[in-house]
């Protein structure tokens, strides 16, 4: 009797024991969820991702739970929809069902700003594969750079699964951090006249008929050039559709609400339960952060600087700072660049043009994804 | 293939494809915007 008694009270105290003697990095891990949660509740940082992924954090690394083994509820949930994909790709038909692409059409050329936003997404490749990641673990970490949750979460789930943990926290964590990057980098790369440059306000000349037509243009056109990376065009470009036809309100809805709230709990419990300390914690992680910071930071650089040579071009016409706005963190990075721009001349609105090169970011991120898959799958590596 | 020729390979093709593809695009919706313009408002319409 008293035999079976300690061998009762020893299951209770295994994970206590476990968590004393080898559960080190469970203890940190504890303590990174528990900073992740309060991000997200006290202080409003991403909180609709972040408050899942630090729960799943949690659950995760208390030790013997097994809700990240085979069968436990977040490996279900990673088997669900991670592992194939399907929860960024629906959150992908949310984005687009909630994006309005008018601002872009406005002003076509404008999207040649989301092209320069994404170069960092290539400077932080190279600096990866200096540092000896192998190549599929280098676009992983570089496409942080995308500034784009799901597109990091959709390249990094297929190509390099063991990153997809801090791929996915560090993309998040620094697209919520866009208004503390970005304004820093501005202002050291232009001049107190640039930023003060008024733009030609933005006259209404797009019609219905065009915004219909143009989320078929780009899935048909980038399908066709980069057809490894059509879901992921193919699935903002449906939402898109959605919403400018206005027939399937109900849809449309759907996709914007209750779909994208259900994929994005069930997204972020799985990536949490992918960080377990033993796995997480490894030096590779702290380089993925820094090289993620690294790849954000030279988005906004290569946008402003993209800005300044358009400047010349059209002779002090375009603002310089609305190049920052070439990233794809929508709509943040274009209030950014609203505040700035109003920061250095009161009457200076730069917002729709900024919407603009944000939503060209948008487009551009998915494209530059889209370009890395199909080129990949050209050089036959994947 | 070495780990440059790598890298660079992809820069320039889908750094290079991303600007192209995204310039395309830009030249489609300006020739969309041509045939199909956005009706004249109708005086006493908004």
């Amino acid at each position: 009797m008293s035999d079976s008694i300690i061998a009762g009270l020893s299951g209770l105290a295994a994970g206590v024991v476990y968590l004393f003697t080898l559960g080190l990095p469970n203890v940190v891990m504890l303590l990174v969820g528990g900073t992740l949660l309060y991000l997200g509740a006290k202080k409003d940082v991403e909180p609709l991702l972040l408050i899942p992924i630090g729960m799943g954090c949690v659950l995760v690394n208390i030790p013997l739970s097994e809700l990240g083994g085979e069968g436990g509820l977040l490996k279900i949930f990673y088997e669900m929809g991670v592992a194939n994909e399907v929860f960024p790709l629906l959150i992908f038909v949310a984005i687009g069902a909630m994006t309005d692409f008018g601002p872009l059409m406005e002003n076509p050329r404008i999207l040649l700003f989301g092209a320069a936003g994404q170069f960092g997404i290539f400077l932080t490749l190279m600096l990866a594969l200096a540092l000896g990641f192998p190549a599929l673990e280098a676009v992983s970490i570089a496409i942080i750079g995308a500034c784009d949750g799901p597109t990091a979460i959709y390249v990094t789930s297929q190509y390099a699964p063991h990153l997809l943990g801090p791929v996915s926290v560090a993309a998040y964590s620094y697209m919520a951090l866009v208004p503390i990057i970005m304004p820093p980098i501005m202002r050291a790369l232009t001049t107190e006249r640039e930023r003060t440059i008024k733009m030609v306000t933005v006259k209404r000349s797009v019609s219905q008929t065009t915004k219909i037509l143009f989320p078929l243009v780009v899935t048909l056109v980038g399908g066709l050039i980069a057809p490894k990376g059509l879901p992921l065009l193919g699935t903002i470009m449906l939402g898109n559709f959605m919403r400018e036809s206005g027939v399937v309100a109900r849809l449309t809805k759907a996709s914007e609400n209750e779909i994208a709230n259900v994929v994005t709990l069930f997204l972020g419990l799985a990536i949490g339960g992918t960080m377990e300390g033993h796995a997480f914690l490894k030096p590779t992680t702290l380089a993925i952060f820094g090289m993620g910071f690294l790849a954000i930071s030279l988005d906004v650089v290569a946008g402003v600087l993209f800005g300044k040579l358009v400047c010349k071009l059209t002779g002090g016409k375009v603002n310089p700072l609305i190049g920052a706005a070439g990233i794809s963190a929508y709509p943040m990075a274009a209030r950014v660049v609203q505040a700035e721009g109003l920061r250095y001349n009161k009457k200076n609105h730069l917002l729709m043009h900024a919407a603009g090169a944000n939503t060209g970011g948008q487009i551009g991120s998915v494209v530059a994804a889209a370009m890395m898959l199909s080129v990949l799958k050209g050089m036959g590596l994947i | 293939m070495d780990k440059w020729t790598f890298g660079l390979t992809l820069t320039i093709v889908a750094g290079g494809g991303t600007f192209v593809t995204l310039w395309v695009l830009g030249l489609i919706i300006d020739l969309l915007k041509r045939i199909y313009p956005l009706a004249p408002t109708k005086p006493g319409h908004e």
